[in-house]
């Protein structure tokens, strides 16, 4: 016989179920009381809702459109076990600063993706959800995602650790620097460029983004003519050597090509582009696996969607999916260079890519713990701008596992190619050496490279050619939170 | 030629002083130091010969620099190293390596090309030195 209490529970059931329209808080997307459970995915959203929509009925239509969700009640969600697979918004709060905007934070169930794929939970997470009426904008701030998820991740092919261990390159920030100009050489022409500066000191040269298989230079004669020069610079200095050959091609047969070819080669390293699409990636990065080959990733596009603070999504969400899907190098900013970059900011994408765990660090916009359960770390790559006076400052920014590519600082030096690589070589040693005696390399960092240079013609040609490049321009990607000073 | 595996071959050799400072640095991070030394510097030569075993627990800059002296007195004209290794979790690596001596006369590397189908070419890097057999490569 039922009680008083079950008969309340159905109608209210037969209410939540009746034909029509409610708003989403109502259909049980918004639960503040919702303790997430450490085995959710959560996400943080900046939301700014449109004129008159209140902001947790904004964060329950995040949810719902981001998981069970349609415009209109369906009484088919009661042949699921629908509370489950809610996403559930539990937490609203003001943006510090900017009055029209919330955070508002998800919690998703584990079971609502598909293990191992980043395309399925970007399906969800990123779907339909950014282009929904009654918010004005959406950004994707951060994600959580439990230990039990990542290990349904391979993760980078190669990591850090084994990168430098296969290069025999330990204890300094490695160098590389992309062909200039980036289109139109033809091979031959190319392959002297990656010759040069190989020989003259750096670790790696790159193909821009935009090299694939132009009329000017078709991939075939691009990837013999690199490799020629990768073989000659290791032999005249007894280092391992890599350029990065860029596989990225219309369709995943073309790339596969590509990257075979590679490998016949006897290339250490490939590399692919963010455009691609993460469902390509994660197949180069099991490629990459199978065939002991580092994954380089350069983020062409990452612009149109991570620049703006308030719709897209954040760089760091990027970071996190990329060290998921397995990348073994990305592109992640510079502070100093030519490219967006606030120095908080970019620590944070750093921190995500390198350390085994991240805690909460609001200045660094990381607002979840997050545990990467063993995953392999992702080398991050400093690119756009940058030159060897900075030295003191990228080795103080970004520390020692990044590779930091000087293009123009390289190619542009007024006494060659060779010349600019072996300055920048040596402002790095000079750098790294200074630190390790524990001199105060950001105070002292102009003085160090000075004396550098007198032993070296090169960086002193450098160091007056670009000593006084700097770009500093006011970042649009800004913490949301600053620490305040306490009083003594 | 000058081979530049390790930190800082860019710059002029280290002197002893230079060499003490970075092994106190080593130290201070907790590092265990080894030496390790070889004639035949290929770039893929991964195992060069252990001069006794990492220094565990020895943790004085002075120490370290005297088992230095030591192997240059034994291999002076040998490639040398010295390595520290990082025993953390999520490292377990080598976070340092710099070479403490080398020979005088340094003959560099051929380059074999072996011309195969479609104009790939298979190269393969030799020292000159590994001409004459081991140990006597160098004097």
């Amino acid at each position: 016989m039922a009680t008083a209490n079950d008969r309340m529970a159905t109608t209210e059931m037969a209410d939540r179920y009746r034909a029509g329209v409610l708003k989403y808080a109502q259909m049980g997307y918004w639960r503040p009381d919702y303790e997430p459970a450490d085995s959710d995915i959560l996400a943080l959203f900046r939301i700014t809702p449109q004129d008159g929509v209140d902001p947790e009925e904004a964060a329950a239509a995040v949810a719902g459109e981001s998981s069970t969700a349609t415009w209109t009640v369906v009484w088919t969600d009661r042949l699921t076990a629908a509370d489950t697979y809610r996403a559930k918004a539990y937490k609203v709060e003001p943006v510090p600063g900017s009055p029209d905007q919330y955070f508002a934070y998800v919690a998703y169930d584990l079971d609502l993706f598909e293990p191992g794929s980043i395309a399925n939970l970007t399906a969800s997470i990123i779907g339909n959800v950014f282009g929904f009426k009654p918010l004005k904008a959406l950004r994707l701030e951060d994600m959580r995602f439990p230990a039990a998820y990542v290990k349904t991740f391979d993760g980078p092919p190669t990591g850090i650790v084994v990168e430098r261990e296969r290069l025999d390159k330990f204890g300094r920030p490695l160098l590389g620097a992309t062909t200039k100009p980036k289109l139109g050489l033809s091979g031959r022409n190319y392959g002297r460029v990656v010759y040069e500066a190989l020989r003259g000191g750096l670790d790696f040269t790159k193909d821009d983004e935009n090299i694939n298989s132009q009329p000017f230079m078709h991939w075939r004669d691009r990837f013999l003519f690199c490799m020629e020069a990768v073989n000659r610079a290791a032999a005249a200095t007894g280092e391992v050597k890599g350029h990065y050959l860029n596989v990225t091609g219309a369709t995943m047969e073309d790339m596969y090509e590509r990257a075979e070819f590679a490998k016949e080669l006897g290339s250490v390293i490939v590399m692919i582009d963010l455009v691609i699409g993460y469902t390509a990636i994660q197949s180069m990065s099991k490629w990459a696996r199978r065939n002991d080959m580092i994954l380089h990733l350069h983020r062409a596009g990452h612009g149109t969607y991570t620049r703006q603070k308030a719709h897209g999504v954040s760089f760091r969400v990027i970071s996190k999916w990329m060290r998921l899907a397995g990348v073994d190098h990305i592109h992640a900013g510079t502070v100093v260079g030519k490219l967006e970059g606030d120095p908080n900011m970019v620590q944070g994408f750093y921190n995500i890519l390198r350390e085994p765990h991240n805690a909460v660090d609001l200045q660094r916009g990381l607002h979840f713990d997050q545990d990467w359960a063993g995953l392999r770390k992702v080398m991050p790559v400093a690119s756009g701008g940058i030159h060897a006076g900075q030295m003191h400052q990228l080795l103080t920014y970004l520390g020692e596992d990044v590779v930091l590519q000087f293009g123009g600082g390289t190619i542009g030096h007024p006494m060659g190619i060779q010349a600019g690589a072996t300055a920048n070589r040596v402002a790095l040693e000079a750098m790294v050496l200074a630190r390790n005696e524990g001199r105060d390399i950001w105070n002292e960092g102009p003085d160090i490279l000075a004396a550098a240079a007198r032993d070296c013609l090169p960086l002193r040609a450098a160091l007056d050619t670009w000593g006084e490049v700097t770009f500093d321009y006011t970042s649009t990607d800004t913490p949301d939170f600053v620490p305040t000073s306490t009083p003594a | 030629m000058r081979i530049t595996q390790g930190t800082f071959s860019f710059l002029p050799d280290l002197t002893d002083d230079q060499i003490r400072a970075q092994i106190e640095y080593c130290l201070g991070q907790g590092w265990a130091i080894s030496l390790e030394y070889t004639d035949d510097p290929h770039p893929r030569n991964t195992y060069w010969e252990m001069f006794g075993m990492p220094m565990f627990d020895l943790r004085d800059a002075a120490g370290v620099m005297t088992e230095v002296q030591a192997a240059r007195g034994t291999f002076p004209d040998h490639y040398i190293k010295l390595n520290a290794f990082d025993s953390t979790r999520g490292f377990e690596t080598i976070r340092l390596s710099f070479i403490v001596n080398r020979p005088l006369h340094e003959p560099g590397f051929a380059l074999g090309r072996e011309e195969a189908a479609g104009r790939t070419i298979r190269y393969t890097i030799r020292p000159y030195a590994t001409d004459r057999p081991e140990g006597g490569r160098y004097s």
